[in-house]
């Protein structure tokens, strides 16, 4: 990986995460805040990360949905109400009927990613 | 039948609430289909006859009274009085009272052992008597005799015949069904009723009943032409009369053969009192059919409602299978309008006979009547009145003798004659509401959904306009797989495939899979048998709640229910489960399935609260899957007063025989130890009740959105009969069920419906029975504890942490508030803005590591 890991914050081994499904993480940002990230491991080991927070339920729990594709662009589902999002931008392809809770927008926030040495790290998003 | 659909009427279009309805009820039943009544027979349960959705019932709008006849109207008071003497304020009255079975005046009708035919009382009646002279006389069969040769008298038959008695049909005109049918039709009829068993004497004038000397009962019928019939039963089915009396007493016209007499708006001179159905004269005609009655309701409820609907007139067409025998007719079947003409088809020897009645020109459509065999009616009845293509007996020859010209029905053709629902209406539910299935069709227009004899036009209609607009039924899973659950079930077991990959490169259609073909294809190989849901590559196969087998609750904790077979549980597991639910702070309530679901539980605490329950003796309860759920029992014989059979002991021997077994949706079963079916058991998926000689079967019984009771699959069986026929049933489903289908749409669905799936577990008539049998033995055989095997396995327990980098730190945001002694989640109010995080916390992080 040639990604620059300045800013980034190690998470975990990539050999944590078990391939094609997801897992939390606390991450520390560079302003001193802590946000919970779900990370993904995909078939091929390219690893994503989304907010851990689904937006339709107010649960922290976006690393529990099912990874999957649509039109070959890796997706997760929303554990509780069946959403769909695309991993690589955490926008909402189906919202399955619902609106997200008050509050929250629908998609979710992308933090980037770059694993170097077998190491997994996350950092702050591109646009807050 | 007319009362319930005016109440359903009203509150499907009163959307204001505007009326409160009182049904006073004669009989201490909820309305039943009196269409259906010799279904009786069969099922020997009312509820199958059971109108309607039952929630109407429950409507705060709709009360229904049940065995409170109404006694008397006093319209000067707008008031009604029950016969328990209460007075009832009404701002509108409808008579809905029907007929009762006419007696006709022969002497000897008073005699004990003959019976009407109207109610399921009469029937039960009929039952109880025809079996009790059985049993006085076991050496010969009991004769039965039906005076009336109509359409009640043939059900009638019929009914004696189901029951193993003789029936001799006594018609006293020239032929049968003469209302339907013309001479040559009657007597077709009559070929095929005799070669059935049944006796038919037309043109026979009873003149009295005598009874039998020492009992006393009915014992003998003497005919004008001097002739003799001995008999132990007779049904009279000579007509109905309208139950007019209420009517009469309030000083209400009635017409001079009995109904309240009505205009087209169905109101009496009274403008608050309005008639419908059998007791309404509508401008002087009485109507015995259900579908007028039914136009009827629907044109008071529009009233009710400020419309201004009028009758629009009856249909008078009718189409039945009479104990096997197709029959029809419609429009004008006895050739009575001038100058028209018949077009008939006679084969004795097949036993068919078909007539079409036409114009002059032989060009319009006026009537028919068809005996034996009743194919050309569906297309035909709707074109009644309109010009037919081509030569009018190319519709009448055996099918392959010439293809009749294709009929394309008009729009305003009426398709569902019970609820008025024209062939336009079907296309529009297609092209406008966007109905795509059979279901949807009559979901939307209610056609098919009264008698049903329409539905085949409905689907062809409803297909051929899905054809029109590039619609093709796709029975594809999703865009990663084009094959039906049960296809890929079939071609993931025939080609022997075991893990997710391979099946993608073998039927996938690129891409990765995703939550829909996933799961599907993880509840497939699990059935086959392909070890631990969570081994390998299959846990990546596994829905959220599957993936931890827990049950994800709105807050991202988990529900942990420990199974408990058949509701049986000791004082000391119940201390265990109480002592694990308070060290960890768990909110505790009895399921519907009985036992106990223990809330509140985080994903890194699951590991620590199985390994407690596993150790106590409890193992996984599958609360979590699509899988076998409980196998819900009352305490059966061993203690209960009432119960015939060991009900508990048998619920824990099929609650352990399928435990873990996956299925295309979860799955409820139930025992009940006696008739009294204290455990709901035909609630269930499977329901089984206990019988003097053993257990009874029901299957596609189930609760939730759409509840349905379960229906009888097989009777009397022995223990080891009934766990067979629950193997094969369970797997047949299991094999062929479309995803996430209940048992109960599954047995709309399959091949053969009931009947079909009858033939396959009991008959084994594809020869799978073998294979179904082994398939299961594999299965209770490879079963093993989930949780004890993810206890044991390192690799899969570290899936049990919060978050990778710091395992057992709970979610930070997680706030609980206490409620009647117990914790729930706070509410986004008590918790101040959800992403700030935590205002509240009741509870902290039990020392559960201490233990």
């Amino acid at each position: 990986m040639s990604t620059t890991l300045a800013g980034l914050t190690p998470v975990c081994r990539l050999a944590d995460l078990a391939a094609e499904r997801g897992a939390a993480a606390l991450v520390d940002l560079p302003d001193g805040t802590q946000v919970q990230v779900a990370v993904f491991r995909l078939h091929d080991d390219e690893v994503l990360a989304v907010q851990q927070l689904d937006p339709y339920s107010g649960a922290n729990v976006m690393s529990r949905g099912l990874v999957g594709t649509r039109g070959g662009e890796p997706t997760v589902a929303g554990p509780v109400y069946k959403q769909v999002f695309a991993l690589r931008t955490g926008a909402c392809l189906d919202a399955a009927g619902y609106a997200p809770v008050e509050g929250h927008d629908g998609d979710l926030v992308a933090y980037p990613v770059a694993v170097a040495d077998g190491v997994v790290h996350v950092g702050p998003p591109a646009r807050p | 039948m007319v009362a319930q659909r005016l109440v359903e009427a009203l509150r499907a279009r009163d959307d204001a609430g505007t009326w409160h309805v009182d049904v006073f009820a004669e009989e201490p039943r909820l309305p039943y289909d009196r269409v259906q009544l010799t279904k009786y027979f069969e099922a020997r349960d009312a509820d199958d006859l059971a109108l309607g959705d039952r929630s109407l019932w429950a409507d705060p709008l709709v009360t229904l009274h049940r065995d409170v006849k109404v006694e008397a109207i006093d319209r000067e008071a707008r008031t009604v009085t029950d016969r328990l003497g209460r007075t009832h304020p009404y701002d509108e009255l409808v008579l809905a009272t029907g007929s009762y079975a006419a007696v006709p005046p022969i002497p000897g009708t008073d005699l004990p052992g003959v019976f009407v035919y109207r109610t399921i009382d009469d029937v039960a009646a009929l039952r109880g008597w025809v079996e009790q002279k059985r049993a006085a006389n076991p050496a010969r069969p009991v004769r039965g005799a039906v005076i009336g040769g109509g359409l009640l008298g043939l059900e009638a038959a019929g009914a004696l015949k189901a029951l193993g008695a003789h029936a001799t049909v006594i018609q006293f005109g020239s032929h049968l069904m003469d209302v339907q049918t013309d001479l040559g039709g009657g007597q077709a009829l009559a070929r095929l009723i005799n070669a059935q068993g049944i006796g038919v004497r037309c043109s026979s004038a009873t003149q009295v009943m005598r009874p039998h000397r020492r009992t006393g009962h009915v014992g003998r019928l003497e005919f004008a032409d001097g002739g003799r019939l001995d008999v132990d039963v007779v049904v009279l089915a000579t007509g109905v009369r309208p139950r007019d009396e209420l009517a009469r007493a309030a000083g209400l016209e009635v017409a001079p053969r009995g109904g309240a007499v009505v205009d087209l708006a169905c109101r009496t001179a009274d403008e608050h009192v309005h008639a419908i159905g059998e007791v309404a004269a509508v401008e002087g005609v009485c109507y015995g059919l259900v579908a007028p009655g039914y136009a009827m309701a629907e044109v008071v409820v529009d009233r009710l409602l400020g419309g201004q609907a009028t009758f629009p007139g009856a249909d008078t067409a009718t189409k039945l299978k009479l104990n096997g025998v197709d029959v029809a007719s419609f429009g004008d079947a006895h050739a009575r309008s001038e100058g028209s003409v018949e077009v008939v088809w006679a084969d004795p020897v097949a036993g068919v006979y078909k007539k079409l009645v036409l114009s002059d020109d032989a060009r319009t459509l006026l009537g028919g009547v068809f005996v034996g065999d009743a194919t050309p009616y569906a297309s035909l009845r709707p074109m009644l009145g309109a010009t037919l293509p081509g030569d009018p007996s190319a519709y009448l020859l055996p099918e392959g003798a010439g293809a009749a010209p294709q009929l394309e029905l008009p729009d305003d053709a009426a398709v569902c004659s019970c609820n008025n629902v024209s062939a336009g209406t079907i296309r529009e539910a297609v092209t406008q509401h966007g109905c795509t299935d059979l279901a949807g069709v009559k979901a939307c227009t209610r056609a098919g959904t009264t008698c049903g004899s329409c539905l085949p036009l409905v689907k062809k209609i409803a297909t051929a306009e899905l054809e029109k607009a590039g619609i093709t039924v796709s029975k594809a899973l999703c865009e990663h797989f084009a094959l039906s659950r049960a296809g890929l079930f079939e071609a993931v077991r025939v080609a022997g495939l075991h893990t997710f990959s391979e099946i993608l490169d073998r039927f996938g259609q690129g891409g990765r899979g995703c939550d829909i073909c996933r799961p599907v294809i993880g509840s497939i190989l699990a059935s086959l048998g392909n070890g631990h849901v969570l081994a390998g590559e299959q846990a990546t196969l596994q829905d959220t709640n599957d993936h931890v087998l827990a049950n994800m609750q709105k807050d991202g904790t988990y529900s942990v229910v420990p199974r408990m077979p058949g509701g049986e549980v000791t004082p000391e597991g119940l201390i265990v489960i109480g002592e694990i639910a308070r060290d960890f702070g768990l909110y505790t309530k009895i399921t519907g399935g009985q036992r106990v679901d223990m809330f509140g539980a985080r994903i890194e605490q699951l590991p620590l609260i199985w390994k407690r329950l596993v150790d106590a003796g409890f193992e996984s309860g599958h609360a979590y899957g699509k899988s076998l759920r409980t196998v819900k029992s009352c305490v059966g014989s061993t203690w209960c007063r009432y119960g015939v059979q060991d009900s508990v002991g048998m619920a824990v021997r099929l609650e352990l025989r399928y435990r873990g077994l996956r299925s295309p949706h979860k799955l409820k079963l139930g025992v009940s130890g006696c008739a009294r079916e204290c455990a709901e058991a035909r609630g269930k998926d499977v329901g089984v009740i206990a019988t003097e000689k053993g257990w009874n079967l029901y299957v596609g019984g189930n609760g939730g959105f759409s509840p349905k009771h379960a229906r009888l699959l097989a009777e009397d069986l022995t223990d080891d009969e009934l766990v067979r026929t629950i193997d094969r049933f369970l797997l047949y489903y299991v094999r062929t069920a479309d995803r996430l289908q209940r048992s109960a749409a599954w047995l709309d669905d399959v091949e053969g419906g009931l009947d079909g799936v009858r033939a396959v577990v009991l008959e084994d008539s594809l020869g799978i029975g073998a294979d179904l049998d082994a398939a299961m033995a594999e299965h209770v055989a490879g079963y093993e504890d989930e949780w004890k095997a993810v206890l044991d396995d390192p690799e899969k327990l570290a899936r049990f942490s919060s978050f990778v980098n710091a395992p057992t730190t709970p979610d930070p945001d997680l706030a609980y508030v206490p409620e009647r002694g117990q914790k729930r989640p706070a509410t986004p109010a008590e918790r101040g803005v959800l992403v700030a995080g935590p205002v509240l916390t009741v509870r902290e992080p039990q020392p559960e590591e201490a233990r």
